[in-house]
């Protein structure tokens, strides 16, 4: 992101460590075009980044094209603030579970957040011009009396007369509103948002019911799916009348609306290889619904049991410390043949699907410089150790990767290290399709 | 091997397993953002798991355990007395001890009734060429030393126990009559059909069980109630009481030492072993 990693006098280390739980990210989304990048943290922020644009960005290095991969700051605000459930007498933590972007349809941006509870439909806009020359007030600083005024003009000519204001271009401001807010749907944490294609309704799922809401209606939703071994739910991306969700079992399930209006029972079952000791259902079910672009279902991440596996002789301990309930998010890159996934020690790890190697890459400030390249990691399970492994014993397992997203284009992948968000591109293999 | 490593490790720490989902539970109670329930949910699956584990393990333990003392007891009463000496002042009791030890060959005529050796061969299941060779007239010493063997020392009792390879009960018990052919053919170490005598019960428990084994012993058809099934039918009530059980084994087993219990359990326990 620009920083600087190397303080050369002050050794600012331990204030980087301190960590204010508010600033955790808990969420990270592109948008369909990949020009905005959205965190959500455990305070309730939003902040919106922007890629910045070859004619803004500084001068590139000769043979590269487009845009120059930087993110910057283009928007913040607070989405949702901690609440009271006064009849249960339970907090509402106001972390931000999900953000989906809307398809763009005009100049402004639009975007669901939710947090346990409630989700919020926000409008990003862009001004950059402002009205100036207004006359409404006297020299004297008093509005002006009506009734004294005989004429319009343009110009500030004549002192009884209003002036019709002229837009003239300002700094860019970026104004973002709420215009939604659909409350009271889920007595359970909502764990997923989904948008339709059809641009109209959306999806929230609790861990026991999807709800389905029409974005313009707030008051009403229906209730298309109970089920208590509820996981997460989506979308597809191209039709309108099917959703998938997954249980904790590690199974998913396609479900059609046209055939009932409660969708119990499901069209297709997809049922993964699942290892059956208790220990480890607790990490298969750690994983979420994602769709392929292009409209076939995921039904299996086959790199899934080998992402962990090391911490296969760390299960109680995993346990103990609650670990063994992190969910590491799984997402693809546009053209569907890598899909990558984080870990602990500020690792992750990609995979390709067809041949299924795996690199495991690490997103820690002290190691990358602004376009440094990343070297690979490993971590040390047996064999012959080679120099920069790390052993599982000395895996921090409080630095995890739990969020990531994928820019739907092209090779940039946007990590979120707990407070702090890493966005690496692929110079070699900018596009994803020559990859 | 890996995972006989793993499944030990879990087995060790279900104990804490347990205590942990507990705790865990309890702290969601307080936690900001009220309960998750799908992670509860996980915690109240390992819980359950734990659990199981425990009290097979626990179970286990204590009936090997037993087995083991008894196996002691009686080796030093057999060392102490003279291996020809028939003249015992419990005299059923001692016939049934020496006959255990020896296995078939000095055997005294009459008090023994066939399916004896059956069941005794089956609970104890010694490889072959086991210390049980040792167990001339003579009498062995602290036999077993060549078998497949775990020292363990009870922190608790500060009994040593040696841990052979062996079934539990409920598996010898309901393999009894598929046992039978080829139990003649072996012998027998001192078996589990505990012809122990009163003298050196450690505690209620143990002499309850004690007592039940020896009634094993006897004759079927003299005595219809005290059969080899009782012991299935004991473990079956214990089992059945879930995690209470546990707790309260010592009531359940005096209760089912006792006739009435024994009289009413006798005909479908007779049927599971029949099967």
């Amino acid at each position: 992101m620009g920083e600087d990693a190397e303080s050369p006098k002050i050794n600012h280390t331990f204030l980087r460590d301190y960590v204010t739980e508010a600033d955790v990210i808990s969420t990270v989304e592109f948008n369909q075009t990949g020009d905005l990048l959205a965190t959500g943290d455990k305070g309730g922020r939003v902040v919106i980044f922007q890629r910045e644009t070859e004619s803004k960005g500084e001068s590139e290095e000769a043979g590269e094209v487009g845009d120059s991969g930087e993110y910057n700051v283009y928007s913040t605000f607070q989405s949702h603030e901690p609440d009271f459930d006064y009849l249960k007498s339970l907090e509402i933590e106001e972390k931000i579970n999900k953000i989906r972007w809307l398809p763009q349809q005009n100049a402004a941006h639009f975007l669901l957040s939710t947090n346990d509870k409630t989700v919020k439909l926000w409008k990003v806009s862009e001004r950059d011009k402002r009205p100036e020359g207004y006359n409404l007030k006297d020299e004297e600083g008093r509005i002006k009396d009506v009734s004294t005024i005989t004429s319009l003009r343009v110009q500030n000519s004549l002192p009884c007369g209003f002036t019709v204001p002229v837009l003239k271009p300002t700094d860019l401001m970026v104004e973002v509103r709420p215009r939604r807010v659909f409350a009271n749907g889920h007595t359970y944490h909502i764990n997923s948002i989904s948008v339709n294609s059809d641009g109209e309704t959306y999806l929230s799922a609790d861990d026991l019911r999807i709800n389905m809401w029409h974005l313009d209606i707030t008051d009403r939703s229906f209730s298309i799916l109970c089920d208590p071994d509820l996981f997460s739910a989506e979308f597809p991306p191209h039709h309108c009348h099917v959703f998938v969700y997954s249980s904790s079992k590690g199974t998913l399930r396609l479900c059609d609306m046209r055939a009932s209006a409660l969708c119990d029972k499901h069209t297709k079952l997809f049922t993964p290889f699942t290892n059956k000791s208790f220990h480890h259902q607790c990490k298969v079910s750690n994983r979420e619904t994602q769709f392929f672009l292009s409209g076939s279902v995921v039904s299996e991440c086959p790199a899934h049991p080998q992402v962990h596996e090391y911490l296969r002789s760390k299960l109680c301990s995993l346990y103990e410390n609650d670990c063994i309930f992190d969910k590491f998010e799984c997402v693809w890159n546009s053209s569907d043949s890598v899909i990558m996934t984080g870990a602990y020690n500020s690792f992750f790890r990609m995979f390709d699907r067809e041949t299924g190697r795996g690199v495991t890459l690490e997103a820690w400030r002290e190691n990358s410089k602004p376009r440094a390249v990343l070297r690979t990691r490993r971590v040390y399970t047996g064999g012959k150790r080679r120099r920069g492994d790390v052993g599982v014993d000395s895996l921090d397992f409080t630095k995890k990767i739990l969020h990531m997203a994928w820019h739907p284009a092209e090779n940039i992948i946007a990590i979120a290290a707990t407070n702090n968000l890493y966005i690496f591109q692929d110079r070699v293999n900018p596009d994803a399709q020559t990859q | 091997m890996e995972v006989d490593r793993r499944a030990m490790e879990c087995a060790v720490d279900a104990q804490s397993l347990i205590s942990i989902s507990l705790m865990k539970i309890h702290n969601s109670r307080t936690q900001r953002g009220g309960i998750k329930l799908h992670k509860n949910l996980l915690v109240s699956y390992v819980l359950r798991n734990a659990r199981q584990v425990y009290i097979k393990e626990k179970y286990a333990e204590i009936y090997r355990m037993q087995q083991y003392e008894e196996v002691m007891a009686v080796c030093n009463e057999i060392q102490e007395l003279d291996p020809l000496d028939l003249g015992a002042e419990d005299g059923d009791e001692e016939e049934q001890g020496r006959a255990a030890c020896c296995g078939e060959e000095s055997r005294p005529a009459g008090s023994r009734e066939p399916e004896q050796p059956y069941y005794r061969s089956c609970c104890m299941e010694a490889p072959p060429g086991s210390p049980c060779d040792q167990f001339a007239p003579n009498g062995g010493g602290g036999g077993g030393s060549h078998c497949n063997k775990t020292t363990v020392l009870d922190l608790d009792t500060h009994v040593v126990t040696t841990v052979e390879n062996g079934f539990l009960h409920q598996d010898c018990c309901c393999a009894a009559p598929q046992c039978a052919p080829g139990a003649a053919a072996r012998k027998r170490k001192v078996d589990s059909g505990g012809c122990a005598p009163d003298a050196e019960e450690p505690s209620d428990f143990t002499a309850a069980r004690k007592r039940l084994k020896r009634e094993d012993c006897s004759n079927p058809d003299c005595n219809p109630d005290y059969t080899d099934t009782s012991n299935i039918s004991n473990l079956i009530s214990i089992f059945g009481s879930g995690f209470s059980g546990l707790l309260s084994r010592q009531a359940d087993l005096e209760q089912v030492c006792s006739k009435q219990a024994l009289a009413s359990l006798g005909a479908w326990t007779r049927a599971i072993v029949a099967f």
